[in-house]
């Protein structure tokens, strides 16, 4: 076992990294994530680790610059936010494309305009469908835990796809919390220097990047849905591994007081904290109520979810960030699409929270608890999006 | 000085790719590959040579060869270089890798200029080359940053109120200069020695090297595509394409241009400029012509050439 | 031309190409209006021709050189910059 510290969720992220021995970073600094990327930048200027340091000019260039170095070989690590992620976009779409493990921690914050810097998921879930697996940490633990487990999944040569790790801006990237750290030593069994399938060697040429036409594009991009599906099982072993390693449980989605829960929230990252304490305290009251936070939001845990949502008859879904004009936001369409796939005829509903850094306090979830469990009696939705706390 | 028949036979860049009969850049890059001093990794911006020389699924390329996006050449090249540097310092790769970023005009002048700027400023020992065919080509000929004034493109045609592109062509030698790297260079593929000896002095330098080099578009700027080669000359005869190298800052003329041809046999061969020659775009011609003497003047100058 | 197409499986790995210089299977020959014919006796064997190439079209031999009509686009740069005129551009006959 490692030790205990007090760590930011930046500087968990960029311990971990640390300890996973990278090779390459590249990243630009962009409020919240800005920390994590000068906390590395001091490990390399410090020489506590032999990695190049790319101080690029753009998040744009940050992840070209990783694309070109994963396709060296090397291990390679960014790490961005917000606006730096929209900026990012067009190349997300190629690092999974041309299958890159690079991993990249994400300070999750909402978007412009209006300016705004603190926490909501707009600029990952308006890059969810880039090819990447997605994580979202509830705590600078979890965030640590999952880091060192993404690079591990991402090199999988059963895989061999980016993975984003996600952390609520200010609310997990500038909050202080007690972290177990894992010996050098056992990050370093537990993920071995990167074993690339296939690099640019100069003296083994290839050509990556070709013009794929019309007859051989959607070949290529079916190889990488086939990654996806494969990566269920590498994040499956890698989540035991990491247990046998840390005694900490990890999977695609962590339930919270579901076994005979009637109703129930879903929600992603930090919030997910909050909503047990309230479910704990309405426990207490005899509501039967539970939450269940997915951690791997892409690919999408369908059988982890109908297992974990049981016998539930309501669920309210939160959602971070807004698809404007949907009938549902981001992960509430996932949700009901997976439940009517399976033939789960329950009520779902939506609430859209926390834009731009707004608070959800224990209040707004016990209200959205009490509304669920409402629904759950009922059976009758009263509101189908709910945006909580909005004012008129 | 380089003698053609001491270069390799082999070609690196193969036959098989689908630029257009008698393509400037299909031959620049065939003599980039022929001025290849060991491992090399080409970086390859969008453009006619990415698009046209990877069609899946086949290459030209008998070096590794990647291909990420437009504006990123320089990026991913930084990228790449610095990755082979610490996996060399870590005793998990044993070769010296030569990079070299290629991109056109419209990747370089315009969308790829900031991820140039961010390489040359950061040191990435690099070779940067930019084909100019001074219009995106690839897509239709629309202008860019490196097209001259004057000339027609679909973005700028001749017009019945603006008889072509009304800006001036970008210094971007100056620009790369401006951030203090070891070699920036122009060049011409109808000097097939100097521009060899020229992308083989780049890469002996340890840290980023630029060289411009022109590149002759039949379709685009609308010539008899067996005139290629002799555009590209008399781009350099009648002083509109300046050949010249700065080392360390210092600039010196490569080709001198004693006696220069009228820079209308130049203009006269291609079909973009066509439209100079009515009498209402008289004013525009003027306006070309009298920045090709600025631009060599000042060439020159800078080159302590008297002019 | 006709190739087999393989399908998601046997592909390589997000579309990388495995095999350097395999455009060569692609002929462009067919693209020629005019095909360059050389004097060879005229040659001298310069290289010009070769070094202008834009299509890697112009095989060196020991004494002079020869057209690869499989790839020659029939451009006509090689006609045009020999300095001897030894290649002339004869229109193709299909």
């Amino acid at each position: 076992m490692g030790k205990v510290t007090g760590l930011t969720g930046n500087e968990a992220i960029a311990y971990a990294v640390k300890q996973c021995n990278v090779d390459v970073v590249a990243a630009y600094p962009i409020t919240p994530q800005t920390i994590m990327v000068e906390v590395i930048s001091e490990y390399v200027y410090n020489g506590e680790i032999d990695a190049e340091y790319v101080c690029v000019e753009s998040e744009h260039s940050a992840l070209s610059a990783c694309i070109g170095a994963s396709l060296t070989g090397a291990r390679v690590f960014t790490a961005t936010a917000s606006q730096g992620l929209a900026l990012m976009h067009e190349i997300l779409y190629v690092a999974s494309g041309l299958r890159c493990p690079i991993v990249m921690g994400v300070a999750n914050r909402a978007l412009s305009a209006p300016l705004n810097i603190h926490g909501d998921h707009s600029d990952m879930m308006g890059s969810r469908d880039c090819g990447w697996i997605q994580i979202y940490a509830e705590s600078p633990q979890e965030a640590y835990d999952w880091i060192i487990q993404a690079f591990k999944i991402a090199e999988d040569h059963r895989v061999l796809l980016p993975v984003s790790v996600n952390i609520d801006g200010f609310i997990l990237s500038h909050s202080m919390e007690r972290v177990e750290i894992l010996e050098d030593g056992d990050v370093s069994k537990f993920l071995p220097p990167r074993k690339p399938f296939i690099t640019i060697d100069p003296t083994k040429p290839i050509t990556v990047g070709a013009l794929c036409l019309p007859d051989y594009y959607f070949e290529v991009k079916f190889q990488q849905i086939q990654a996806l599906k494969e990566s269920f099982n590498v994040i499956r072993e890698v989540n035991a591994e990491y247990e046998t390693l840390a005694e900490r449980k990890y999977g695609f989605l962590e339930t919270y007081a579901m076994d005979d829960a009637e109703a129930a929230i879903i929600c992603l990252g930090s919030t997910a904290g909050t909503a047990k304490a309230v479910a704990m305290d309405l426990r207490s009251k005899g509501k039967k109520v539970g939450v269940i936070k997915p951690w791997v939001y892409r690919p999408f845990p369908e059988e982890e979810l109908i297992k974990a949502v049981g016998d539930v008859k309501a669920i309210a879904v939160l959602d971070r960030a807004c698809s404007f004009g949907a009938p549902f936001n981001a992960l509430c369409s996932d949700i009901i699409a997976t439940l009517y796939r399976h033939g789960k005829d329950l009520r779902v509903f939506n609430c859209l929270y926390g834009l731009g850094g707004r608070d959800i306090t224990p209040n707004d979830l016990k209200i959205i608890f009490e509304e669920a469990l409402e629904v759950a009696k009922t059976g009758k939705v009263k509101e189908y999006v709910k945006y909580v706390g909005v004012r008129e | 000085m380089v003698r053609l028949q001491d270069l390799p036979v082999e070609e690196l860049f193969t036959s098989g790719h689908r630029l257009c009969a008698g393509c400037g850049a299909g031959t620049v890059m065939r003599m980039t590959m022929k001025a290849l001093r060991g491992p090399t990794v080409v970086v390859n911006a969008t453009g006619c040579v990415e698009v046209a020389s990877t069609i899946y699924p086949y290459t030209s390329w008998k070096v590794s060869w990647v291909h990420i996006a437009f504006e990123n050449a320089a990026a991913v090249a930084s990228g790449i270089e610095a990755a082979y540097k610490v996996l060399r310092r870590k005793g998990l790769w044993d070769k010296y890798v030569d990079v070299i970023a290629i991109a056109g005009d419209g990747g370089t002048f315009d969308i790829g200029i900031q991820a140039l700027s961010g390489a040359l400023e950061r040191g990435h020992d690099f070779l940067y080359i930019c084909y100019d065919n001074e219009a995106y080509m690839n897509t239709g000929i629309q202008r860019s940053g490196a097209t001259p004034h004057g000339a027609a493109t679909t973005t700028s045609p001749a017009g019945r109120k603006i008889p072509g592109k009304p800006e001036f062509k970008k210094d971007l030698i100056g620009i790369c200069v401006a951030h203090g790297i070891e070699y920036a260079a122009t060049a011409s593929p109808a000097y097939w020695n100097d521009y060899i000896t020229k992308v083989r002095k780049a890469l002996e330098v340890d840290g980023p090297a630029v060289i411009h080099v022109f590149a002759p578009c039949p379709t685009g700027m609308r010539f008899d595509p067996s005139k290629s080669i002799e555009v590209a000359r008399l781009a350099v005869q009648t002083r509109y394409w300046p050949v010249y190298e700065v080392e360390r800052g210092k600039y010196k003329l490569n080709i001198k241009v004693p006696q220069p041809k009228p820079l209308l046999e130049f203009l006269k061969m291609q079909g973009r400029f066509t439209h100079l020659f009515q009498p209402e775009a008289q004013r525009e011609l003027e306006a070309l012509q009298m920045w090709v003497e600025e631009n060599w003047k000042r060439i020159a100058t800078l080159c302590g050439e008297k002019t | 031309m006709s190739e087999k197409k393989l399908g998601w499986k046997s592909l390589s790995i997000g579309g990388y190409l495995l095999e350097p210089g395999s455009a060569m299977k692609y002929k462009t020959g067919d693209w020629r209006a005019f095909k360059p014919v050389i004097d060879q006796k005229k040659c001298i064997n310069c290289l010009l021709c070769w070094i202008y190439c834009p299509d890697s079209a112009i095989i060196r031999l020991e004494k002079y050189v020869e057209v690869n009509y499989d790839y020659c686009k029939g451009c006509g740069i090689c006609a045009n910059e020999c300095p001897v005129k030894c290649i002339t551009m004869v229109e193709e006959e299909r």
